[in-house]
């Protein structure tokens, strides 16, 4: 039970910590893409945020609009890329080489 | 669209006068250009041809540390092939996302090959980057749109299509109405006896759409070949050898020279597969195809690395 608790309060240190030293900066909200899916396959910014996304996979992944407006380079792993979204809309993106994964930007 | 159609056949026109000496000689065939390569071979006979695919020059995963290596391995097993192959035809992903340097590290290593040609489509790999600008402007003399080509040799007529410039989102591979179109004149004024050999980087068929292993309107392009007595379509991209036989329609998928991927399915992801590094030589090499005329007939023997 002691113990319990003691593994709780850690935990928590931990959570408060770790969640302080990645928090995204104002701004800014992080998908990130890992076993071949963006992960969240839906973010929701205000107008004039950027999303950044970052590889967690082994292997080469893009981040590329729908309507090839914008796209990253090759992104190998633990690499990013950010986006800055200006005007209110539903933006549907993909990785350009594995067509498959698909996700969306909404802006608000 | 005349302007179009003029500026493309002066563009083909000046290749014919650059090509000349080069031992190639452009053709009109039912008002089709399409370019016969010169020489005893390219009269109707047997003779063999050789796939190479999938060489992603600047990859540098766990799946393989030394792709460079089974690069330099793979042409030479194209250079042990006897009879020498008439010509190799890279299916595609030449590099591993069009990484800095990359095309001119495979240029220079596929020199190496002992063969009088080497024919390309792109990959995913070479074009998402630039719309296939870089790719073009290194391997598109002698194709039409982007990068699509016809030519005939020994009595076979072979076509390579383009499906990775106008990738789809949630589907995978497209050819795009301006290729069919072309595909279906360039098919128009021929026999159904005539050998058909297609190569292409994305499987035509619906190999795995779950995977993005598929070609939107790749159905579209083979309706025009069914009519066809002989039609060997080859295509990388997936990374295994793979084959599927539909009457006389007949799919081979080609191994790559840098990485496996897993069978359909058989894994979460399709991502490269990591396998003990004693079957890796196994899972990565080169096809030889034959013609032999008095049948008509292509056969593919794969030359896995080991």
């Amino acid at each position: 039970m002691r113990a319990n608790t003691w593994i709780l309060m850690l935990a928590s240190l931990l959570t408060l910590f770790v969640g302080g030293a990645d928090a995204a900066p104002s701004g800014e909200t992080r998908v990130a893409i890992s076993q071949f899916t963006f992960r969240p396959a839906v973010v929701s910014v205000a107008a004039g945020d950027s999303v950044t996304w970052v590889n967690e996979d082994a292997e080469e992944h893009t981040v590329t609009a729908t309507d090839r407006s914008y796209t990253s380079a090759g992104l190998e792993p633990a690499e990013t890329f950010s986006h800055r979204f200006t005007a209110p809309g539903t933006y549907q993106y993909f990785c350009a080489l594995h067509p498959h994964m698909t996700a969306t930007v909404v802006v608000k | 669209m005349l302007n179009e159609r003029a500026r493309v056949d002066r563009r083909r026109f000046m290749q014919c006068l650059a090509w000349a000496g080069t031992g190639l000689v452009w053709a009109a065939r039912g008002g089709v250009l399409s370019s016969s390569v010169l020489g005893d071979a390219a009269a109707a006979g047997d003779f063999t041809f050789a796939q190479i695919s999938d060489t992603h020059v600047g990859f540098a995963g766990k799946a393989n540390p030394d792709a460079g290596g089974t690069l330099a391995d793979s042409i030479a097993a194209l250079n042990a092939l006897a009879p020498r192959p008439a010509f190799v035809l890279h299916t595609g992903d030449l590099t591993h996302g069009q990484k800095a340097g990359a095309f001119d590290l495979l240029a220079e290593s596929l020199k190496a090959i002992r063969t009088e040609r080497i024919f390309y489509v792109p990959g995913e790999h070479d074009v998402f980057l630039d719309g296939g600008a870089e790719y073009l402007a290194r391997y598109g003399r002698g194709t039409l749109g982007g990068g699509w080509q016809s030519f005939d040799y020994g009595g076979v007529h072979f076509i390579g299509l383009v499906n990775v410039l106008t990738y789809k989102a949630g589907v995978g591979g497209a050819l795009g109405r301006e290729q069919l179109e072309w595909l279906r004149q360039d098919l128009a004024p021929r026999g159904s006896s005539t050998p058909i050999v297609v190569f292409t980087h994305v499987p035509l068929w619906a190999l795995y759409p779950a995977w993005g292993w598929t070609t939107a309107d790749g159905e579209e392009a083979i309706a025009m070949l069914r009519r066809f007595g002989s039609v060997t379509v080859l295509n990388g991209h997936i990374h295994q050898a793979l084959q599927k036989i539909e009457g006389h329609l007949v799919f081979h998928s080609a191994r790559s020279t840098a990485f496996p991927q897993p069978a359909p399915g058989a894994a979460p992801t399709p991502g490269p597969m990591t396998v003990e590094a004693g079957a890796l030589r196994r899972l990565l090499g080169v096809r030889e195809v034959s013609y032999t005329e008095s049948s008509g007939r292509l056969a593919a023997v794969e030359h896995p690395l080991a």
